[in-house]
């Protein structure tokens, strides 16, 4: 992990340190550490001399940018409708059962974080679900545990 | 440059309008009331409730009238089927996540929201209540101020108001979608974040989302048991307010009418926080000028210029959180409020013969801020809460219609004495620029021996709505042992509103500015806009309260806080003098800073 205070100084020097410069900056501290805590808040808007309250709102609104502490490897079910009737239930019920937590929650060795999301515009290959930045498509219950197991070994 | 104009026609009637106003404008031009939620005339455009919806031939769908600009040849209907359908379905979708429970809600008969439903009749849920699945909280953690999520419509008039007119941004739009709310940081409680207390956002809140933490019934309780000494002052501001909640218009002073009605809910003494205005106005100029004297001769480098004012406790808390490298600067005075209610427990009670534990000090004021102050732990003195209960001028006018009094028909009565005497100089405490007004009409005439050298003691250039003024006074011929000051011009400068005193403390910081001695006031417009006035508010009718205001000043017999002769009185009788030993006990405060967010 860099040094958030780095971070966000190295992200000024692209974007200035104007609002247009918070999406970046909060994208890159996302990256880097999974999450942002209070500290990463207060940090940034102290950089870019805006409030603590704003960053949050900025924040919260981006489903991505989570401000609670995740898992290494975040994954998101698609929820939306064409999803829905492709069989997420199943895709989701089988992620539960396997990494045995529910929506929202972090397996304890801090390794898998379970969230559901909205259409991720895979529409064509549904179900779909994120691990982090990368996309699996037309899920069934088997390719999920498979998928599973290979992160496990990671 | 000549402005272009624009012609159009909203229900069959030609106007014509300015370039850049919006369908509102136009509409209110003919006096077509088109209701809105999220539209607030100090406020930014947000185009976010819909409720304002219009019909305009050839548009697919309605704009909102307050989000779009008038055009050459439109044609507008703001009363068709098809807008009160709308409008209808708009008001039906927030009340199905709305917690309505108006007959137990603080805001039943002044909610903006409830004023729709009446209006449009909504009988039945049209659509699913969602009320139960949301999950809202109350947070009502702060001594000033209430937020019920149950009651917020997310027109977000909250967030724009602390933002544009405070510059804080303490609260903020979280989540999105059917979890969007508004919150501070991390959703934490108000009391704990970088939140003001100024009500503000109460008093642009068109619900009961945003509301005071009213004292009323502790109020009643007090007056109610014989074995206390209720004694009650009441702020600068409230008398030319109080009229508004009470079916009279802005501008209507009602001093005397409002002594009356304090007379008659029953407390024992009725008295005058523009005695400590004026007492405020003795300690703080002979602060300035004792400060000028260490700073200009002695070298003193301990000693901080510009001074700023103290009195407004939005302010304070502003500055200890954001400013906090200033908090010397700080006049160290405490407000008037708190200056009469160390007094009120001390002097005033062994004059009357009073124990002091039996003695309630209640405070009518036109501002949130002051119920916090008066909860602030330096704030006791007298070895008593020198306040006990804060009311607003809202919180004043409820009691008096529950009392049952026919306001407008009281006759004029005076207050009590002692601590009931003031001048004018205390009542412009009131607006913005009052006490920089009030401290030099006295600090001049201690140096010089004579007047200040403006028409009839008004000093213009500090008085009006401007977000920033400046102004500077030279001073000329001074008596012997004000020597050094023969010739200084002293420079002056006064912010209303918190992103006005950021813009003047910004320059402050930037060394920009040579002032001497800076008034603050938290509030747009001063006290007289404060977030416990009256609802609604608007420039116009701060203006009007304004003129009010100096109205009352011009009416009075004496108009310099010196002239006060009770504030005499007490230098002779107990405090000494400005600035002395009993001041420093009673009347004098310290700060503290506070973390920037
Ligand atoms: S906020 Fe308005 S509509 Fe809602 S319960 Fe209170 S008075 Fe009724
Ligand atoms: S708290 Fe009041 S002003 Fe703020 S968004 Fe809710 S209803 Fe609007
Ligand atoms: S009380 Fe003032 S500072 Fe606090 S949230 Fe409301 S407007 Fe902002
Ligand atoms: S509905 Fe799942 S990706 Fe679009
Ligand atoms: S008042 Fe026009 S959209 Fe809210």
């Amino acid at each position: 992990m860099t040094d958030v205070k780095e971070l966000i100084q190295g992200k000024i020097k692209t974007f200035g340190n104007n609002r247009t410069a918070l999406m970046p900056i909060l994208q890159a501290i996302v990256e880097d550490k999974n999450h942002l805590d209070e500290e990463d808040m207060i940090e940034v808007a102290d950089a870019l001399d805006i409030s603590t309250a704003d960053v949050y709102g900025t924040a919260t609104f981006y489903t991505f940018l989570d401000t609670i502490p995740r898992g290494k490897y975040v994954i998101r079910v698609c929820k939306t409708i064409s999803c829905h009737m492709a069989g997420k239930d199943e895709i989701f019920d089988t992620l539960k059962d396997v990494l045995k937590i529910k929506e929202g929650e972090t397996t304890p060795d801090k390794k898998f974080t379970l969230l559901i999301a909205n259409c991720m515009g895979w529409c064509h290959k549904g179900p779909v679900m994120l691990v982090n930045d990368d996309i699996y498509t037309e899920l069934t219950k088997e390719k999920v545990i498979d998928i599973i197991n290979e992160y496990q070994e990671k | 440059m000549g402005k272009f104009e624009v012609n159009l026609k909203i229900n069959d009637l030609p106007v014509t309008i300015e370039e850049g106003t919006t369908i509102l404008d136009a509409a209110q031009k003919l006096n077509f009331r088109i209701p809105t939620l999220c539209h607030h005339p100090d406020l930014c455009v947000a185009g976010n409730c819909r409720v304002c919806v219009v019909e305009q031939t050839g548009a697919k769908t309605l704009p909102a009238a307050c989000a779009t600009p008038v055009a050459e040849g439109m044609e507008i209907f703001t009363n068709s089927a098809k807008v009160r359908q709308a409008r209808k379905h708009v008001v039906e979708l927030l009340l199905s996540e709305h917690k309505s429970e108006c007959t137990s809600c603080y805001k039943n008969g002044k909610c903006e929201l409830q004023e729709l439903a009446i209006e449009y009749r909504i009988s039945e849920d049209t659509f699913l209540k969602l009320v139960e699945e949301k999950g809202y909280t109350i947070d009502d953690l702060s001594p000033a101020i209430i937020k019920d999520d149950s009651k917020c419509i997310r027109c977000q008039r909250c967030v724009r108001t602390c933002t544009q007119i405070q510059s804080i941004s303490a609260l903020a739009v979280i989540n999105k979608g059917d979890e969007q709310k508004i919150a501070t940081f991390l959703d934490k409680p108000m009391h704990s974040v970088v939140c003001t207390n100024c009500g503000q956002c109460v008093s642009h809140c068109p619900t009961g989302a945003l509301v005071e933490k009213n004292y009323i019934d502790q109020v009643w309780d007090v007056i109610n048991d014989p074995n206390l000494h209720v004694v009650v002052q009441t702020a600068p501001a409230v008398r030319i307010g109080l009229g508004e909640e009470l079916e009279l218009s802005p501008g209507d002073r009602v001093t005397g009418k409002m002594v009356a009605a304090l007379r008659r809910l029953g407390f024992n003494s009725v008295l005058d926080t523009d005695f400590s205005a004026d007492l405020t106005i003795m300690e703080e100029g002979t602060e300035l000028l004792t400060r000028l004297k260490k700073a200009l001769v002695d070298k003193d480098e301990s000693v901080k210029l510009p001074m700023t004012t103290s009195c407004s406790p939005g302010w304070i808390k502003f500055i200890e959180h954001k400013y906090p490298e200033y908090l010397d600067n700080v006049s160290t005075c405490k407000s008037p409020q708190q200056m009469f209610g160390a007094l009120a427990k001390t002097f005033y009670a062994e004059k009357k013969g009073l124990k002091a534990e039996k003695v309630v000090s209640v405070s009518i004021m036109p501002c949130t801020a002051k119920k916090y102050e008066a909860d602030r732990p330096e704030m006791r003195d007298s070895g008593y809460k020198d306040v006990d209960y804060v009311l607003t001028t809202r919180e004043l006018a409820a009691m008096v219609r529950q009392a049952g009094m026919d306001f407008s028909a009281l006759e004029n009565e005076n207050y009590d004495s002692i601590m009931g005497k003031s001048t004018g100089a205390a009542v412009i405490f009131g607006s913005t620029g009052g006490v920089m007004e009030a401290a030099l009409r006295t600090a001049y005439e201690i140096v010089t021996g004579r007047e200040v050298p403006f028409e009839n003691l008004n000093i213009m250039p500090v008085r009006g709505l401007k977000g920033v003024k400046e102004a500077k006074v030279k001073i000329e011929n001074v008596k012997p042992e004000w020597g050094f000051l023969e010739g200084v011009e002293l420079s002056c400068a006064i912010a209303h509103g918190l992103a006005n005193a950021k813009i003047l403390m910004d320059k402050v910081k930037a060394g920009e500015a040579d002032y001497h001695f800076i008034e603050i006031m938290a509030c747009p417009g001063g006290c007289l806009g404060g977030g416990g006035q009256p609802m609604p508010v608007s420039d116009k009718i701060r203006q009007k309260r304004m003129d009010a205001i100096y109205q009352e000043d011009e009416s009075l017999e004496f108009r310099k806080s010196h002239e006060n002769a009770e504030v005499q009185a007490i230098y002779k009788e107990f405090l000494g003098e400005p600035l002395g030993h009993k001041s420093h006990e009673l009347l004098h405060t310290t700060y503290k800073k506070r973390k920037k967010y």
